[in-house]
């Protein structure tokens, strides 16, 4: 049934490409998305058949009706259920999320945290653009406290999640920040999530131009964004700023950006990142770090290779089923007590 | 043997055991109708018990009951009135006093009887003169002495001593029916074989009571009910919810297909979860959801990822899987979902029975969102419905719901094990890659089902979703679409009625009076009707167990009566559906809403009380 032909996958970005006319915003980062990650997927030798993309409801969930791929567009909140019960029917699979803000962090917010506790292997890609996009303008679980929009006409009272800190502290094992249209780190970032076997949290910071436009501008524009981010990649020093002068030091427990040649700092005194440290916290923390006092991570921060529930499933069904007298239903309904009259 | 001095030879008889919901009754009920069945007797159990897992001791509200009836003829019921009651306490009396036949043998633990304890049933003297039950056979055992005093020389620690005195009452039960005692002392060893102390002290209880009983005989009738005539075959004891849960195992197999639950725990579906959790042996896959909107959502999920999927539930579980039950509408994947009836609204009576959510099933969604509706009508009987709720999902790509309620997930009877190689086939409607292209929503003639192409199929990568569609899966606002969707999906709901048997009438096809029920109404219904035709009455009756589409010759069977009454735990809902869908009749309510199954005698009483009207 679900057998495929084995073959060379000579794909390029295109044979991910649907019929359907893409129908966001002209100027929307949902587009650069979309194109990365189809441009990833052509590299990766993985017959198409086997990818599927999920979402829930809005501007992100509309990506499965882009992908010539299997797609299913579900309903407000509920991609992750929907994505576990596919994952779990035929682990051969490759299941991609697609979500949003409102729909991972709100009406989702308990499936999300669920899903990542369970770790099974899911790549989740959330559209972070702080706001609610196809119901027209009302405010998110991410967006920043004092937000004016139609429903907080005098500016929001609630502290927004961050996301990062939201997986990690729900035992998330993967957790990636990228930008809509930067198709670069994208692809990077996109790749080490396909390849990547667990529940995987990837933010995309990207901007609604309609609703919330400049919402992440110090991060996304040329005179700003290398000051004010920092792309870890494992291995590598925590360095940023357009000098490159700047880095990230651990002082006191606490993280702190640090300038080369001020108060006897060099390159030395830098962190190096390493996302396969299996303790969250400095992942944590690194994840966490936002603007004015900290440059905004990006790359990937945690990478942790562990058990994921699909192949504790499979190896417990192994188990049983070696163990196990019953191997038909016949004999199931003949098990226990029975009398013959 | 040794000569028993008073016996009563009866066709049936009722026993119920209660007590609070920590003394065991619904194991020791559970092993009295094992031991019954075994030995050749039709049976029905009820168990009956509160919601809160250790109730208040003592109260009324704590009380936890297991009925049981056991017949040499057909029995249908677990039966209204107990002829045996054994009460471990004094509100168990209070709680039980109404539901006890004329004469009846009340067994009760006489060290419990104390003052304290009959002013917290809520009595002021002595129970059986207020509750008038003085006129029945009561025989007073002091077990909680009786059991210290068995137990003396045990190194077990009093908590435990006391309770076995569920046993105790269990052996002078079934010294009263002579029954044998070997299929419980093989259940003890098997329950407690870590733990040989409480094994031995469990079985030395069970003997005592039934030396005990035989050496008070003289004060108690015991009473023998010959095995019953039943159809030659191997048969089993088994509960509505284990049998729903093999039926879909048995679907799954005959499809070829792997068959995945996700389900949120709740009363009194569990079961359902909990059985096919263990069934990993037979490929079951489970997930114990974070909720009830997971749990069908990933059920969407694994069907979409070709598994015969399924999620149960009850109503309160059931309203919130509504617009989730609506996805699977719109994509027409194939889905069981089981509604486990409880007593409504809201959380309402967790543990206690009710037919009240048949429109919730039938209506309770946004849009035009027909489903397959169904209801069991017994215990077993829930293992053939489960088994063609799935295959009529797989076949018609629908969902199905299927109703079953306490009363049957917790009641249990006798079950004539069926071989698989009886049970109809099921044809899986595969896509298949053809030269022209896969169209999602392109649909069999007949059935106006679509076809189904699961991921990991090379060349039929489609995209489908809660979004109005076309035929070829794109989104589509256009009016005339929509309406042709609408309507078709509609249709292939309807078309379902090939697959629905013609109903089956109990007693003659013409007469004064059909009694018209609908699942678990089942057994109350025939069993009152049958009385009543023994009596001379010209009645007729008809249980429903597919509600949407009804079977096609609903309106001739009903042609044949003057009068229809319909009986229910409503207020009248499938009264009402029939009003919509049979305009032409007049339809009769008979209703109960008390988180209780009807009785039969209310029911034989409220038929001639309609048959003397004019």
């Amino acid at each position: 049934m679900t057998e495929t032909t084995t073959h060379e996958n000579h794909y390029v970005a295109k044979d991910f490409k649907s019929d359907q006319e893409v129908r966001w915003c002209p100027g929307c980062g949902d587009h650069g998305i979309l194109a990365s990650l189809q441009k990833v997927l052509a590299e990766l030798d993985i017959p198409k058949e086997k990818y599927v993309f999920v979402s829930g409801i809005g501007c992100s969930s509309r990506l499965p009706y882009y992908m010539n791929t299997y797609g299913f567009h579900g309903i407000h909140g509920r991609a992750a259920p929907i994505a576990t019960g596919i994952k779990i029917a035929n682990p051969d699979l490759m299941v991609w999320m697609m979500t949003g803000d409102g729909d991972a962090l709100a009406i989702g917010g308990n499936h999300f945290i669920h899903a990542i506790r369970r770790n099974i292997d899911i790549k989740i890609i959330l559209f972070n653009n702080e706001i609610y996009g196809l119901t027209k303008g009302q405010y998110s679980p991410t967006s920043k406290k004092g937000l004016v929009t139609k429903t907080s006409p005098y500016g929001t009272i609630e502290e927004p999640f961050r996301i990062g800190e939201l997986t990690i502290g729900a035992s998330g094992r993967f957790f990636a920040r990228t930008v809509d249209y930067n198709l670069q780190l994208s692809n990077e970032v996109y790749k080490e999530t396909a390849l990547f076997n667990g529940t995987a949290v990837v933010e995309v910071i990207q901007n609604c131009v309609i609703f919330n436009d400049g919402a992440h501008d110090l991060i996304t524009n040329k005179e700003t964004r290398d000051d004010n981010t920092l792309v870890l990649r494992h291995g590598e020093p925590m360095i940023f700023g357009k000098n490159r002068d700047k880095g990230i030091t651990l002082e006191n427990l606490k993280l702190k950006v640090i300038k080369f040649g001020e108060n006897g700092y060099t390159e030395k005194d830098v962190l190096v990142h390493d996302a396969h440290e299996p303790n969250p916290g400095i992942h944590y923390r690194l994840a966490g770090m936002h603007l004015p006092e900290y440059p905004v991570a990006l790359g990937v921060i945690r990478s942790i290779r562990d058990h994921t529930y699909d192949e504790a499933m499979r190896d417990q069904h192994v188990r049983i089923q070696e163990a196990s007298k019953i191997k038909s239903v016949d004999e199931l309904l003949h098990s226990g007590a029975t009398w013959k009259k | 043997m040794e000569k028993r001095l008073k016996v009563i030879e009866k066709d049936d008889v009722v026993v119920r055991f209660s007590g609070d919901s920590g003394d065991g009754m619904q194991l020791t009920g559970t092993l009295f109708s094992t031991t019954s069945a075994l030995f050749g007797h039709d049976i029905s159990t009820f168990p009956d018990y509160p919601s809160e897992i250790r109730a208040p001791q003592g109260t009324v509200g704590g009380v936890s009951g297991f009925q049981v009836h056991i017949g040499h003829k057909q029995v249908n019921t677990p039966g209204d009135y107990a002829d045996v009651l054994v009460a471990m306490n004094p509100a168990a009396v209070r709680a039980n006093a109404r539901y006890l036949a004329k004469g009846s043998t009340i067994i009760y633990d006489s060290d419990s009887f104390t003052e304290k304890q009959i002013l917290r049933a809520g009595y002021k003297s002595d129970p059986f003169i207020e509750d008038k039950l003085d006129g029945m056979h009561l025989i007073a055992a002091p077990i909680t002495t009786l059991v210290k005093e068995v137990l003396k020389d045990t190194e077990l620690d009093p908590k435990s001593i006391l309770r076995t005195k569920n046993m105790f009452a269990l052996g002078m039960v079934y010294w009263l029916f002579d029954s044998k005692l070997k299929y419980t002392e093989d259940f003890i060893e098997e329950k407690f074989g870590k733990k040989p102390l409480m094994a031995e002290a469990n079985s030395k209880v069970l003997r005592a009571g039934y030396y005990y009983a035989e050496t008070i005989q003289a004060i108690a009738p015991s009473y023998r009910v010959s095995p019953a005539n039943i159809e030659k075959g191997t048969y089993r004891n088994i509960n509505g919810n284990q049998a729903t849960s093999w039926g879909l195992l048995a679907a799954a197999e005959k499809a070829g297909l792997k068959l995945f639950i996700g389900s949120y725990p709740i009363t009194p579906a569990t079961g359902i979860l909990e059985e096919l959790a263990l069934r990993k042996d037979l490929g079951a896959k489970s997930l114990q959801a974070e909720d009830e909107i997971a749990g069908i959502c990933s059920a969407i999920g694994a069907s979409f990822a070709g598994s015969l999927a399924v999620t149960s539930t009850s109503g309160p579980g059931f309203a919130l899987k509504s617009e989730a039950l609506n996805l699977a509408v719109m994509t027409e994947l194939p889905l069981v979902v089981i509604n486990v009836q409880r007593g409504g609204p809201s959380t309402g009576l967790p543990t206690k029975t009710e037919q009240a959510d048949l429109w919730q099933a039938l209506y309770g969604r946004n849009g035009e969102s027909p489903v397959v509706v169904m209801a069991a009508g017994t215990p077993s009987d829930c293992f053939h419905y489960a088994f063609r709720a799935a295959k009529i999902a797989i076949e018609y790509m629908t969902p199905v719901v299927l109703l079953t309620d306490s009363y049957l997930a917790n009641g249990s009877e006798p079950w004539k094990i069926p071989s698989m190689s009886d049970m109809p086939s099921i044809k899986v409607p595969w896509a298949e890659k053809t030269e022209t292209e896969y169209l999602p929503y392109e649909r069999d003639p007949v059935k106006h089902s679509r076809k189904w192409a699961v991921p990991g199929m090379a060349g039929l990568e489609h995209r489908i979703g809660g979004l109005e569609k076309t035929i070829r899966g794109s989104v589509s606002y256009t009016p005339e679409n929509h309406e042709y969707m609408v309507k078709i999906r509609n249709e292939k709901v309807e078309a379902v009625v090939a697959e629905v048997p013609d109903l089956k009438v109990t007693g003659a096809d013409n007469g004064d009076l059909l009694v018209i029920g609908w699942g678990s109404s089942h057994g109350h219904v025939v069993t009152a009707v049958t009385e009543l035709q023994e009596e001379g009455y010209n009645v007729s009756a008809v249980n429903f167990n597919y509600i949407r589409p009804l079977p096609k010759n609903t309106a001739q069977v009903f042609e044949g009566f003057k009068k229809l009454v319909v009986c229910e735990l409503n207020l009248g809902q499938f009264a009402n559906y029939l009003r919509i869908k049979h305009q032409k009749f007049t339809y009769h309510q008979y209703n109960k809403v008390q988180g209780l199954p009807f009785t039969v005698k209310e029911i034989k009483e409220y038929c001639i009380k309609l048959l003397e009207e004019k």
